[in-house]
């Protein structure tokens, strides 16, 4: 019905498009071309960034290599609160790439003019703006906090659900899949909120008045990588934890 | 499409984006006014409770967050068309 709102204007600029994608034909699948291009280019990003600060490892960092040691202290900061100081060490590396894919891609999608890339359909965004990375992420997610709770204790993981009473058996066990939708609709939706919410303001006024939503958005972005890494975190943490 | 799907789908779009702005919005002002006050009380704590108010604020917009992906489930991707 509403699938692209051309009519309104021409300029390169001001285009809206939800629901367009760039499909590659792979066997009998289909795939969102444009989300795996823009992952690959975060993927690089971050690879690239990792080893250029890790190359030379100095024992008074400066540069690049002290702003991710900034960000180690940060994710495992993060990660002690959320999981505890005799669990997190493990665990750091995982909601560390969370933490960090998630907000690069992000401010990727906010910050590069992916619009003067041009591909044959839809248009390069950020690839938390595609439902499918947001629910891979948090059924990776799901997936780590049950081996996690699996690996501390055993088939008494399952004790988890009947606790504090049996009455409460099926409410535990919807909550498992409650975690995962909600992780990944969240994370989906303020983005593309966001770049939604950009787009009508650009396509209303092209200059200089969207400027604040896109500085709230890139706000809100970083605020999301957060919930995001911190809800995993807290999902691992309370797996481990018996009673 | 059938108009009488569109019109209901518009219609349910705005309803889901509009109700669900409300509850989200009372407890957004509540938490606010909340930390506010707890920063008047004790204002050497200004950077803890602004850094757990805009993490539990984040969680509340997602609240109107799902309603949003309803409306543009319904306006962009209808089942229904």
């Amino acid at each position: 019905m509403l699938n692209t709102f051309h009519f309104l204007n021409s300029s390169l600029l001001a285009k809206l498009e939800v629901g367009e994608h760039y499909y590659w034909k792979i066997g009998g699948l289909s795939l969102h071309g444009q989300i795996f291009i823009t992952s690959w280019v975060v993927c690089a990003l971050l690879i690239g960034v990792a080893f250029l600060a890790s190359r030379k490892v100095e024992r008074i960092p400066s540069g690049l290599q002290n702003l991710m040691e900034y960000a180690l202290d940060f994710i495992r900061d993060l990660a002690k609160d959320q999981i505890g100081e005799k669990e997190y060490r493990p665990w750091v590396p995982f909601v560390g790439t969370l933490f960090l894919f998630i907000f690069v891609s992000n401010w990727a999608g906010a910050l590069v003019p992916w619009k003067l890339f041009e591909i044959p359909h839809g248009e390069l965004v950020a690839p938390t703006n595609d439902i499918n990375t947001t629910v891979a992420l948090a059924l990776l997610t799901s997936l780590a906090y049950f081996y996690a709770g699996f690996k501390k204790r055993g088939l008494g993981y399952f004790a988890r659900y009947i606790e504090p009473t049996p009455i409460l058996l099926p409410i535990n066990i919807l909550e498992d899949f409650t975690k995962p939708l909600s992780l990944s609709f969240r994370l989906f939706g303020n983005i593309l909120a966001d770049e939604l919410a950009v787009g009508v303001l650009v396509l209303l006024v092209p200059l200089f008045v969207p400027l604040p939503l896109m500085l709230l958005g890139l706000f809100t972005s970083a605020i999301q990588a957060l919930i995001f890494a911190t809800l995993a975190a807290a999902y691992i943490g309370e797996a481990m934890e018996g009673h | 499409m059938n108009p009488t799907v569109a019109s209901a789908s518009v219609i349910a779009a705005a309803l889901a984006i509009g109700l669900a702005a409300i509850g989200p919005g009372i407890g957004q002002g509540n938490a606010a006014g909340q930390a506010v006050e707890g920063i008047a009380r004790q204002p050497e704590a200004e950077g803890k409770i602004r850094g757990t108010l805009l993490l539990s604020l984040a969680f509340m917009e997602a609240l109107t967050i799902y309603g949003l992906v309803v409306a543009l489930v319904l306006l962009f991707a209808n089942p229904f068309a």
